[in-house]
């Protein structure tokens, strides 16, 4: 592109509306954002989700999902005005001047299509390249995405790679237009820590060495502080504050920004003495059909402290949460309860034991039933174990609503889909404790919430622990969560546990290799952090 | 009730007048004895008479007044096609939910049971049937239900199943709760939807057969007034540029098209639910 136009903006938005319909009324959205992209520039746009940032990247292409409006300002793309466009205009910009990663890869690719057919399919639609053009194109950009075999790996089906090599061939798609802009909506948010560093070096790389302006949307501010050259903070629809990088990241102004930051500090206070065990784990081999997926595990949960199980996805956690539960009956070792052996499969276990080990559900969305009241949910625990009558059900469900910090006459006749997403899980929790347990398992609790909420779950879970001294099996991916609230910690790989001990014993020098990989890949909020941490890093090009 | 009313006015103008049909023919249906103004079985005047003050529509091959049998036509089918499509849906549904929920051998079982049945073209297998166990109202309405129940029960596996996955249910399951508790509180509300909408749409096909077993002259039996077999008795009327036997066959198509308007309607909304 000619260096004329150099300081001109490619992207300028002014005080841009998006509204959404409920109902019968239309809500704002976006209250009026101003917005501006240099070429080659990338913008980080953060805030809890509900904040508009999707929408608002989105509408950075002209585009706006069913249901909403532009209800006033302007989107202008290199001159080009977009939100009054005509429909040949903006698509005749998209893919080919600006492009647009999605956070699901699996979703947003044909599974009926090889990758590198569908890589293809705009350049050549645009009259860039030919069909064998575009596919050597595609090779060179899957080298530059640091994809594994890139001569092979495009003449794959979708599913038959793996997620965050997914999310990289995306990235290339994204770029075999060669856009001016692409859009990056939370293209991370799905994958492992370890994963998560490979996608974003890659990214990172590809969108310097092209010179491509880009908007990365996230809701992780370490991630975010390695990606952007400035940083827009957005909550509810409004611009909080905006400033580059790192004078961001040294100094926020606004409190809410300060906030965000001040997140990951919560710390559970620490538990003096071990304790004894209360559910303890031996020699624990599970399968799914002829494929091991436990080896061996054997994991002690210290009555009245919180057991961290740590690890990616497919590492087993939630399995060896499965196994406790007697979802997945054990092939062979014990569970034992209060050293009392558990029976394998949960249908031979009593009432009484069922009880005392209660689950808190990573999606609070498909851990409610929809169809029934909040009250309803909270009682029949109580209900089936306890068999109170009407009237000190209704009693105990008001106290655990207080005890989650719900105000009980608002919500006590509420139905799920009239909750935001913290509170369902606070619904979650109560559910848990309506059964009055001993041991709770908490799968991803804090996963799919915004930093805030998720802090709030945390603290609220550390307070219950203390009044009602509860065991935790805490399975999460996340280290910072781990910092926050563990006591304990379980490391697990492949189904076998590779590092167990107190928090201070496994989060310290000397590491186990694999503990030290997790907690490297973990995005610090030093923006350097990505340069430096590259080439120690995972399988370069 | 506010509710019901908001929904009432969200009702597009197809699913309104389905909707005002319907009620109309259940009116008749229940008041027919009110409404009508001969006794049913009667024969009041002489072999097919013309249209006239004293007979409306005239009179059917017998001499019965053919509005008074119109109305406790409306009565005989509908109920019957009611009895059957509900008796099809209670059997369907449990059966779907227990097959969904206990999946192994009970899945395998039923499903291949419901596959024989409906491998089996359905008019044919209903009227070898009738001719094995005798036309009564009583086996007329357990035949169709339990030949319709097999499409029913496709339906709830289908929809159960999904349901059967999501955590909510796991959580009753772990807590110990009963197999039918698990049916009827945590799936059986959630599946609703879909199934309401089935219910109107079985509910037409349901009284189309039972029309077209009475024209074949096995579906309910003479003298009861049933719109199929009064085309039938009186299809020779045609034959002199008359267009009586033909009511009975338009209020068939009227109340068919009636129910799919407003069968259209749910399932847009049940659709709309699921967001």
């Amino acid at each position: 592109m000619g260096d004329m136009r150099d300081d001109k903006p490619l992207l300028e938005i002014r005080g841009l509306k998006v509204e959404g319909r409920t109902g019968e009324e239309w809500r704002p959205i976006i209250k009026g954002v101003d917005l501006t992209l240099r070429r080659g520039e990338v913008l980080g746009l953060i805030g809890e989700s509900g904040a508009g940032k999707s929408t608002l990247g989105l509408a950075a292409m002209g585009f706006r999902r069913d249901g909403c409006r532009f209800a006033g300002g302007t989107v202008h793309f290199d001159g080009i005005e977009l939100t009054h466009a005509s429909h040949q205009v903006r698509r005749g910009l998209r893919s080919s001047r600006i492009a647009y990663v999605a956070q699901s890869a699996a979703a947003s690719f044909n599974p009926a299509y090889r990758l590198i057919r569908q890589h293809a399919e705009f350049p050549v639609l645009r009259g860039l390249m030919t069909r064998d053009e575009a596919e050597a194109d595609a090779v060179k950009l899957y080298r530059r995405m640091q994809l594994p075999n890139p001569e092979e790996i495009g003449f794959r089906y979708p599913h038959q790679v793996s997620g965050g090599q997914l999310q990289r061939a995306m990235t290339a798609m994204a770029m075999g237009c060669r856009p001016e802009l692409i859009i990056f909506d939370e293209p991370t948010t799905a994958l492992d820590v370890t994963t998560q560093l490979e996608v974003l070096s890659a990214i990172r790389d590809a969108v310097q060495s092209f010179g491509t302006a880009a908007i990365y949307v996230t809701h992780d501010l370490a991630v975010v502080a390695q990606m952007a050259d400035r940083i827009m903070v957005l909550l509810k629809g409004e611009t909080v504050e905006e400033a580059p990088t790192r004078d961001m990241l040294a100094a926020p102004r606004e409190d809410y920004t300060k906030s965000l930051w001040a997140v990951r500090s919560f710390r559970a206070p620490e538990k003096t003495g071990a304790g004894a065990p209360l559910v303890e784990v031996r020699q624990v081999n599970a399968a799914y059909g002829a494929t091991p997926v436990l080896r061996n595990i054997t994991v002690p949960f210290r009555e009245g402290r919180t057991t961290a199980v740590v690890g990616e996805s497919g590492s087993g956690k939630s399995t060896l949460a499965r196994a406790i539960m007697g979802l997945l009956p054990p092939v062979s070792g014990h569970v034992r309860l209060s050293g009392k052996e558990l029976p394998r499969r949960y249908q031979d276990r009593s009432r009484e034991e069922l009880r005392q080990t209660q689950v808190i559900y990573q999606m609070a969305d498909t851990a409610l039933n929809p169809r029934q009241k909040i009250g309803e949910i909270i009682g029949r625990p109580i209900e089936f174990y306890l068999g109170a009558d009407r009237r000190t059900r209704e009693a105990k469900v008001r106290g655990l609503l207080e005890d989650i910090e719900l105000d009980p006459a608002e919500y006590i006749d509420r139905y799920p889909s009239e909750l935001s997403g913290g509170q369902k899980q606070r619904i979650g929790i109560a559910r848990a404790l309506a059964a009055e347990p001993r041991f709770i398992i908490c799968d991803e609790v804090t996963s799919a919430l915004d930093q805030l909420v998720a802090e709030g779950i945390l603290k609220l879970l550390t307070r219950l622990q203390a009044e009602r001294n509860l065991t935790y099996m805490f399975i999460t991916h996340d280290i910072a969560t781990v910092r926050a609230i563990a006591d304990d910690v379980v490391v697990m790989r492949n189904g076998e546990v590779v590092a167990a001990g107190t928090k201070e014993q496994v989060l310290s020098p000397p590491f186990h290799p694999y503990t030290e990989l997790l907690l490297d890949s973990v995005p610090e909020m030093d923006p350097d952090w990505l340069t430096r941490r590259r080439p120690a890093g995972a399988p370069g090009p | 009730m506010s509710r019901a009313f908001r929904l009432l006015r969200t009702m597009p103008p197809s699913a309104l007048v389905g909707a005002a049909v319907i009620l109309l023919y259940v009116l008749v249906a229940v008041f027919a004895p009110v409404i009508a103004p001969y006794p049913e079985r009667e024969v009041v005047g002489a072999q097919y008479l013309e249209w006239s003050s004293e007979f409306p529509l005239g009179t059917d091959s017998l001499g019965r007044d053919m509005l008074s049998r119109l109305i406790y036509g409306a009565r005989n089918t509908i109920a019957i096609a009611f009895l059957a499509t509900t008796l099809a849906f209670v059997l369907g549904a449990v059966l779907g939910l227990l097959a969904a929920v206990l999946r192994g051998w009970v899945d395998q079982v039923l499903s291949r049971i419901v596959d024989v049945v409906m491998a089996i073209p359905g008019l044919i297998f209903i009227l070898l049937l009738l001719s094995v166990f005798g036309t009564s109202i009583t086996t007329l309405v357990l035949i169709i239900a339990i030949l319709d129940s097999t499409r029913v029960f496709r339906l709830t596996r289908a929809v159960a199943f999904g349901i059967v996955a999501l955590d909510y249910v796991e959580a009753a399951r772990v807590r110990g709760e009963g197999i039918l508790w698990v049916m009827r509180r945590e799936i059986l509300p959630n599946a609703m939807p879909p199934l309401v909408a089935e219910y109107g749409m079985r509910f037409c096909f349901v009284f189309l057969t039972i029309a077209a077993l009475s024209f074949l002259g096995l579906g309910i039996q003479p003298p009861a007034a049933d719109w199929g077999s009064m085309v039938r008795e009186n299809a020779t009327l045609i034959t002199f540029g008359d267009i009586t036997p033909l009511l009975p066959a338009a209020a068939i198509a009227l109340l068919t098209v009636a129910v799919n308007f407003v069968v259209d309607w749910m399932l847009h909304l049940s659709s709309g639910l699921k967001e």
